[in-house]
């Protein structure tokens, strides 16, 4: 193995039911629910998961979900938008954390 | 399955084996007429490889005339008239005019960049023979749109479609129908057409009070110019892989090289515009426009190749 990520191990999602079959089946009629045509569009779903892909910073998601917004018909702009929502919920979160911050400071600082 | 096929074994027709599918000919109702090669621009995802240096490989008058012939023999419901850029092949005027006699319905798909650089003329001609007229638009977005059709190619395709729904295409109760096509910018499959012409309906008249009728969302397929793309990219086996992957056994009975016969510029037959692009010919005996008595017969078998999966990707393409 010359890397841990291997862009043909995507494909390879499916083995993962090999040794637990019911609990996979389980897990992908869920997924495939999820991400059906409901309140949302299949569209929408995709830019959310292409969006949650970034935050994860999983490679596998964000191959899936870039191919997939794609076909879902959405624009690079609607894309790059999504991953800034990522970017700006995690940078948020971060920043949000400062209030922690302060209050540890004030506590025991004169 | 042809010999001439590039990739070996014929997949496409053991696919449909396993399906339990044959691929035949229905009844024949359309013919399409291919007029030529030439095109003022040369997008990357073309069958045909059609561009500005390609202007001897148009459709002569006596081509032109043959073709008429056949149109009358057959006596086709449909003629549907593309290139190339149709709009840019000699004497086009008068060949739309006289298939329109004939034809109950006479389709033109336009290139909207030529389009919009001629006189009003072609525009108007259109719009008097009842014309229904469908334009490439592969998406709403001028960078991905150009992506596929070149550097400044989205601004004109606004101005011919501003133009067309000035001259009633596209507007309610006219009866000049105006279709939009979408191919996707690169080696994946293309949107749902419901929601996709939704979404297109709606940015196309909020950004640029345009209307139509109806959006066709179609696959790329891998021929000409775009294999030539997905070879030099790496991205030929996967977007095969894809294709292959999403065939929907319920697309074929769709098919439109089930009910369409196409000539070329040079009046060979053909039973699709991709076998055109592929150089699959028709049935022995039926090669040539002027040699063909009647339309291919109902049954009679249709020559298959591996960018046939194009058609049957998802809802296929009808």
């Amino acid at each position: 193995m010359d890397t841990y990520y291997d862009p043909a191990d995507l494909a390879k999602f499916a083995q993962i039911g090999k040794d637990a079959p019911e609990l996979a089946k389980k897990f992908f009629d869920y997924y495939a629910a999820v991400f059906a045509e409901g309140e949302l569009t299949e569209r929408e779903k995709a830019l959310i998961a292409l969006a949650v892909a970034h935050a994860l910073q999983c490679p596998y998601c964000i191959d899936a979900y870039t191919r997939a917004c794609l076909e879902k018909g959405s624009g690079l702009g609607e894309m790059t938008e999504a991953v800034h929502v990522a970017c700006a919920i995690r940078g948020g979160a971060a920043l949000a954390h400062g209030v922690q911050m302060r209050n540890v400071a004030e506590k025991i600082s004169l | 399955m042809s010999a001439k096929s590039p990739e070996a074994p014929p997949a496409f027709a053991a696919c449909l084996e396993r399906h339990g599918l044959t691929l035949s000919r229905g009844r024949t109702t359309a013919l399409q007429v291919n007029v030529g090669r030439i095109c003022n621009m040369a997008c990357r995802h073309c069958h045909l490889e059609a561009g500005p240096h390609r202007a001897a490989e148009v459709m002569d008058l006596a081509t032109m005339a043959q073709t008429l012939d056949y149109a009358r023999r057959g006596a086709f419901e449909v003629v549907d008239v593309t290139g190339g850029a149709p709009e840019l092949v000699p004497g086009i005027g008068d060949f739309l005019e006289a298939l329109a006699q004939g034809a109950p319905r006479l389709l033109f798909r336009a290139n909207l960049t030529a389009l919009a650089q001629g006189d009003e003329a072609l525009p108007r001609l259109l719009a008097r023979i009842r014309a229904v007229v469908i334009g490439s638009l592969p998406s709403t977005s001028p960078s991905q749109a150009e992506s596929q059709r070149g550097p400044g190619s989205f601004d004109p395709s606004i101005t011919a479609l501003r133009a067309l729904n000035a001259l009633g295409y596209g507007q309610e109760d006219s009866g000049l129908e105006l279709h939009l096509v979408s191919n996707p910018a690169g080696a994946f499959l293309p949107p749902a057409q419901s929601q996709a012409q939704a979404r297109f309906k709606s940015e196309l008249a909020r950004k640029h009070q345009i209307s139509f009728n109806s959006l066709y969302t179609f696959a790329n397929v891998p021929l000409g110019r775009f294999r030539q793309w997905l070879t030099d990219s790496g991205n030929l086996e996967p977007y095969l892989a894809r294709l292959t992957e999403a065939f929907n056994p319920a697309a074929v009975p769709g098919l439109m090289c089930r009910t369409q016969v196409s000539v070329d510029w040079d009046g060979r037959l053909y039973d699709c515009d991709f076998n055109l692009a592929a150089g699959l010919e028709l049935s022995p005996g039926q090669v040539h426009v002027s040699q063909a008595p009647c339309p291919p017969l109902k049954d009679a078998p249709i020559a298959t190749g591996p960018h046939c999966f194009a058609c049957t990707a998802g809802a296929g393409f009808t």
